[in-house]
């Protein structure tokens, strides 16, 4: 039987990343973790562009959106990684459950 | 001199003692002299334009009526009536004229004689003002045209008399005797309210004019003989409780608590003299019937209060019952036709009157000296009793004295003479007429028992000795205030100013302008004709007059005999006789026979009224209280248990949401983003393509 790569077998794994990202985003306790997370997240997304682009007549606006992205995550991940910093500077830790000053 | 002038001048005498009411109510006080010389003055004015109006009338316009009408209030068209209108308006006849003499000339005087009398009272200024309200309201009556104003007039009357009488109102006396003047008062005015209420429902007009066409043209209240005759005596109850006629005669003695120079302005010219100037007033629609009621009614007054008027001893009381009973005699004159007498009478009277009112009021202000100067607190300064031998002390006032007593015993020259003896006349004419006979020797006995009475105070004040002489060291003749108007009135009180001939009336200018009115009855209702009365006056005319020059003579006779040369005792008559001197001491128990009946009744209404008003009235009033009460438990538990309790019931519902949901705010980025996810999946689960 030969192995034939389809456009669902993409989509499965950018789900199955997703998934993986959105679990560390929820789950984990630190604060680093929940970004590299994020950074999965991004990237499922990132496969999904590139499936879609590559099964739609080689279309470049798929590749396109990829590459914004990448650049976006990394804006963020900058973003992200300097308020983490901030947070342990007030805060001491970087575990998300004790930054509950919000929390009445 | 035109007409218009004429009632311009009226109007303006009418208004000048209401401004002095006014300046003196006002500003009484902070004036000078405490201002009585305003009074004085503006009193003064009214009467020199009231003599002047006089003058003219008679000179110029003699036999015209001088009239102005203006519309008060317009009702317009009325449903099933037709047009409605109040008209006032004044009128001036000759009656009028005089009428306004009179009262200005005795307010005047009256005001004169006060600024001594009355010098230290703590209330100068508003007993100054009260005077001029009481002229204004006597003038209001004299010049209205209509039965509208005439009424307000003569309750403003009633009003001011009531202010007056009271003016010592510390004193219960002069208190009760105020209030009894005007209760007294109101149930003669209410029989004349409702005369005039029979009147405006047949006439729809209250003007004498128009009442007095519309009956001349057939046209009788209620198409009945006997509305006719009722309407009349209705409106001459107004007359029986102002000019104090039998039965409501019994609030002017005890209108004596007031201050002399009051009670000689009410006995004289403002007060009693409106009801006999109502009568003139409505002569021409008065019927046979009416007047024979009116003139018995007359003849009772005068031979009950001149009873009483022997056994009194206080000189006002004496003064009082004497009005009471001259009254008597004007009302009886205009009852049996003879209108010139009566209305004459009214104005000699008032001459007379209020003399001998400022001379009683000369004597006790004098013997209230006196009194004063021996410390004696204790001896009424009123009991003729007390008094005697003042002819020395104080000859003005006594010369005055016997002028004014003649003038009311009917001796010949004076005016009261002519008056009288015209009255006389006229009852002995309508005795032959009518036969009613009662009357004319009810007249001749009053003349003689007047003669008597009056007598008694001139020779018990006056003459003789005092049992103490040493008390009338500190007597002394009144200033010149005081004796000025008696001087005034005394002359006032010879023939010659009403008529030149000594004894007869007739012919002088007073019968002349004052004729009586033709009647507008009609014929089978009316009282006997001018000319059948005059015949009938003419053959009585002589007989009359021997007759009262008997009788004056025999009371004045009998009087002397008595008090000055002691040859009957008074004592020994008074205990023969001493269930009837009793009686007539206690005035007929007249007060007593009211207290019992018309008080108590009022009473007894009263306490029923009160009895009704406190357990039903204030029973339904307290029900509806207490159901309101109830109400308002009810509807106060339906706000605190249902609308609070579902306004709660919300609060509690989004508290209690609140906190469950505030368990999901954990303040944990993650949770949120859990939910999201789920809410996202929730979302495409509800928009999946189907």
């Amino acid at each position: 039987m030969a192995l034939h790569v389809s456009l669902q077998h993409f989509l499965i794994v950018s789900a199955v990343l997703f998934s993986l990202g959105l679990f560390a985003v929820v789950t984990r306790r630190n604060a680093i973790m929940v970004l590299m997370g994020i950074e999965l997240i991004l990237n499922s997304a990132n496969i999904n562009f590139l499936a879609f682009s590559r099964y739609n007549g080689l279309q470049i606006d798929g590749q396109m959106a990829a590459i914004f992205v990448i650049i976006l995550a990394a804006a963020e991940a900058a973003v992200g990684l300097a308020i983490v910093l901030n947070i342990f500077k007030n805060f001491n830790t970087v575990n998300v459950d004790e930054i509950s000053a919000m929390k009445q | 001199m035109t007409q218009s002038l004429l009632l311009q001048l009226s109007v303006a005498v009418l208004f000048l003692p209401l401004v002095s009411f006014l300046i003196l109510i006002f500003f009484g006080k902070k004036l000078a002299r405490q201002s009585d010389v305003i009074g004085i003055f503006l009193n003064g004015a009214a009467l020199a334009l009231s003599v002047t109006i006089l003058y003219a009338k008679v000179n110029f316009f003699h036999d015209e009526l001088l009239n102005f009408t203006f519309t008060w209030i317009s009702l317009g068209n009325v449903t099933l009536i037709g047009p409605l209108k109040f008209d006032l308006g004044i009128m001036i006849d000759n009656l009028t004229a005089v009428m306004l003499v009179v009262v200005t000339l005795i307010s005047f005087l009256v005001n004169l004689f006060s600024s001594k009398y009355m010098e230290g009272d703590i209330r100068f200024s508003r007993y100054y003002a009260n005077l001029g309200l009481f002229s204004f309201s006597m003038l209001g009556i004299v010049i209205a045209n209509n039965f509208l104003s005439m009424y307000i007039f003569w309750e403003l009357v009633g009003l001011s008399s009531y202010l007056l009488i009271g003016h010592w109102y510390e004193k219960k006396s002069a208190s009760d005797a105020s209030k009894k003047a005007f209760v007294v008062n109101r149930v003669g005015d209410f029989g004349f309210l409702i005369g005039i209420l029979v009147l405006w429902a047949n006439y729809h007009t209250l003007t004498y004019e128009g009442v007095y066409a519309a009956i001349g043209s057939g046209m009788i209240p209620f198409q009945s003989a006997w509305w006719m005759t009722a309407s009349g005596l209705l409106i001459f109850c107004g007359a029986v409780g102002k000019s104090a006629q039998f039965p409501l005669h019994v609030w002017l003695p005890d209108a004596m608590e007031g201050p002399t120079p009051v009670s000689a302005l009410i006995h004289a010219a403002t007060m009693v003299a409106a009801g006999v100037y109502l009568i003139a007033r409505t002569f021409p629609m008065l019927t046979a019937d009416a007047l024979m009621v009116i003139a018995y009614v007359g003849a009772i007054t005068a031979f009950i209060s001149a009873t009483i008027a022997i056994a009194q001893t206080d000189i006002k009381k004496v003064l009082a019952y004497s009005t009471v009973s001259q009254l008597g005699y004007m009302v009886m004159g205009l009852g049996v036709g003879a209108f010139s007498a009566g209305t004459m009478h009214l104005v000699t009277h008032a001459a007379f009157k209020a003399g001998l009112f400022l001379g009683a009021g000369s004597v006790i202000h004098a013997m209230h000296n006196a009194l004063h100067h021996a410390h004696d607190h204790h001896t009424d300064a009123q009991d003729i009793m007390n008094m005697g031998g003042l002819r020395k002390k104080m000859p003005i006032t006594f010369w005055t004295f016997v002028m004014f007593t003649l003038a009311i015993s009917g001796v010949p020259l004076t005016s009261g003479f002519l008056s009288k003896d015209e009255i006389l006349a006229g009852t002995l004419a309508y005795g032959s007429l009518t036969g009613h006979m009662l009357i004319p020797i009810i007249g001749f006995l009053v003349a003689g028992l007047t003669a008597f009475y009056m007598f008694r105070i001139v020779i018990l004040a006056f003459m003789g000795d005092h049992k103490d002489p040493s008390r009338l060291e500190h007597v002394h003749e009144s200033p010149l205030a005081m004796t000025l108007p008696l001087m005034l009135l005394a002359a006032l009180s010879f023939f010659a100013f009403y008529s030149l001939n000594p004894i007869g009336a007739s012919s002088g200018w007073f019968f002349h302008a004052i004729e009586r009115p033709a009647t507008v009855v009609p014929l089978d209702m009316a009282a006997a004709s001018t000319e059948i009365f005059e015949e009938a006056l003419h053959h009585a005319h002589n007989t009359a007059m021997l007759f009262s020059l008997l009788v004056a003579g025999t009371g004045i006779l009998l009087s002397f005999l008595t008090y000055h040369w002691k040859k009957i005792s008074a004592d020994a008559v008074a205990e023969s006789m001493a269930p009837v001197h009793k009686f007539l001491l206690n005035k007929w128990y007249f007060d007593e026979l009211y207290d019992a009946t018309a008080v108590a009744g009022v009473k007894g209404i009263a306490a029923l009224f009160a009895w009704f008003d406190g357990k039903i009235v204030d029973g339904i009033v307290n029900g509806a209280g207490s159901v309101t009460k109830m109400g308002a438990v009810v509807s106060g538990k339906f706000d605190s248990i249902v609308v609070d309790g579902f306004v709660n019931l919300t609060a509690t519902v989004a508290g209690t949401f609140g906190l469950v949901l505030r368990k999901v705010q954990t303040g944990r980025v993650q949770s949120y983003i859990v939910f999201a996810i789920l809410g996202i999946v929730v979302l495409f689960f509800f928009y999946r393509a189907v």
